[in-house]
């Protein structure tokens, strides 16, 4: 039980990016990608200058090619999805490498592909280059709803305890013949996450009690005053 | 007689199962002392704890803090004076840093500002921690976050400190530096433990629960030579420790 570095996301680093203030980061990030969301499927060329920008604060960030793509994996159900649609979706086909695919299919998935790659890249530099910490203040500066930021600032604080428990679970499931990685073994890796579950359910229930302990009485303190 | 920090009065309680946990708890606790709360596992020493801020409510018997009683009423003052520190740091440290978590304690109480901060650093200051005040739970080890929960306690200024089982997971080491701290601290304390030569150590007092009653009210010495008591509830001395052979007892 030694101290832990926890950010798994946050790249440390002292960039104009990782400088810049978080609400604005988060506004930058959604302006992007509301415009890179509503540019037509086809307008191939007007993507082009979208990837380039983001490449371009992902290079003045200084966060390396390497840190980021193998955390780029998260996409991976959507790409596979989008290779999916050519060959699952209806209307006229075409021909591509001799295989017959619908071209609408094959346009939208091009389209998904292209668009969910640069939001999932542009969210994993926000991610690199701002704390956690610094995120939910910058959320709050753009008024969020107080209750949701008090969410995410316990999800964030105990994310690492949860992980950290499940990381042991799994190590006494290995030390006792059970691969987590193989489907036999599936239903017992779904009844440990119920057990965990159950766990971090409790474990909300005692922080509660310590925050009862400490005189909390349904509000949390405000923001200003408890910086 | 001064009126006592802690004064427990026939405190019987049952679970929602029907499971009777307490069946008539006297104690007191005066100003200053440094009292080991002892006994077996079941015995209700954490549901006696619970009933002193008034998580749990009496089902029959009174729980008076420095003569103000644990009532609905009064429970934003009770829980004021009487600071409990859970076995669990993580379950006390929910904020994003050491500082937001020692402050939360005195914001609720409302304190602001520049009084809140000198709350604060002076609380970190009492448990060696004030160098790591604006460092996130996450990072601190596990002897240091039983300290910061230690701190977030005592910026609420209580009249009695209540520590469930200190010493447990701590290295030697920790174990150490929690003593000197609890030593230096002016504070009363009501210490659950099953560390007995911490509570030797620590503790001029001994008070062992065992099935929901109080079974012996003593000095330390008294409880850990008395063979009979102890092993009539499940109390034993570690392997190779004599409380006889310890020349001077900590008043």
């Amino acid at each position: 039980m030694g101290a832990g570095h926890g950010h798994r996301l946050h790249f440390h680093g002292h960039s104009p990016v990782h400088r810049a203030p978080a609400h604005l980061k988060v506004l930058a990030l959604l302006g992007f990608m509301l415009v890179v969301v509503a540019t037509p499927r086809q307008a191939y060329a007007v993507f082009a200058p979208w990837a380039a920008v983001l490449l371009g604060v992902v290079a003045l960030s200084r966060v390396p090619v390497r840190y980021l793509l193998p955390r780029m994996v998260v996409e991976v159900p959507f790409v596979v999805f989008a290779v999916l649609m050519p060959f699952i979706a209806h209307g006229p086909q075409t021909e591509v490498l001799g295989v017959s695919v619908s071209e609408p299919g094959l346009v939208a998935g091009v389209a998904l592909l292209i668009k969910g790659t640069i939001g999932v890249l542009a969210s994993l530099t926000l991610a690199a280059t701002t704390e956690p910490q610094d995120l939910i203040r910058g959320l709050q500066r753009l008024r969020t709803p107080d209750l949701v930021v008090q969410i995410m600032g316990f999800m964030i604080r105990y994310l690492d305890v949860v992980t950290a428990e499940l990381g042991r679970m799994m190590t006494a499931l290995r030390s006792r013949g059970c691969d987590p990685r193989s489907p036999r073994h599936w239903p017992v890796l779904a009844r440990s996450l119920g057990a965990l579950f159950i766990r971090s359910y409790e474990r909300g229930e005692r922080v509660h009690l310590a925050m009862l302990s400490r005189g909390y009485d349904g509000r949390l303190p405000q923001s200003g005053e408890v910086r | 007689m001064t009126t006592p920090v802690l004064d427990v009065r026939g405190l019987a309680f049952a679970y929602p199962d029907g499971h009777q946990a307490l069946f008539g708890v006297d104690l007191h606790v005066h100003r200053g002392e440094r009292v080991a709360l002892l006994g077996p596992n079941g015995a209700g020493k954490t549901t006696l704890v619970l009933h002193l801020n008034g998580i749990l409510a009496a089902g029959r018997g009174s729980v008076t803090v420095s003569g103000l009683p644990v009532a609905k009423e009064h429970l934003k003052e009770i829980r004021r004076r009487v600071g409990i520190v859970f076995q669990d740091p993580d379950d006390q440290l929910f904020l994003g840093t050491v500082r937001q978590d020692v402050a939360f304690g005195p914001a609720n109480l409302g304190l602001k500002g520049a009084a809140l901060d000198r709350r604060v650093m002076d609380a970190l200051d009492r448990v060696g921690m004030a160098d790591f005040v604006d460092r996130p739970p996450h990072h601190l080890s596990y002897g240091q976050r039983r300290r910061v929960a230690v701190a977030t306690v005592l910026a609420m200024e209580p009249e009695i400190l209540v520590l469930d089982e200190p010493s447990s997971n701590l290295d030697p080491a920790s174990r150490r530096e929690l003593a000197d701290i609890l030593r230096s601290l002016d504070v009363t304390v009501l210490m659950v433990t099953h560390d007995l030569p911490y509570a030797l150590e620590l503790c001029p007092r001994s008070i062992v629960l065992s099935e929901g009653v109080v079974v012996a009210d003593r000095p330390t010495f008294d409880v850990l030579t008395d063979d009979e008591l102890m092993s009539a509830h499940r109390l034993e001395l570690p392997w190779g420790f004599d409380p006889r052979r310890i020349d001077s007892l900590p008043r």
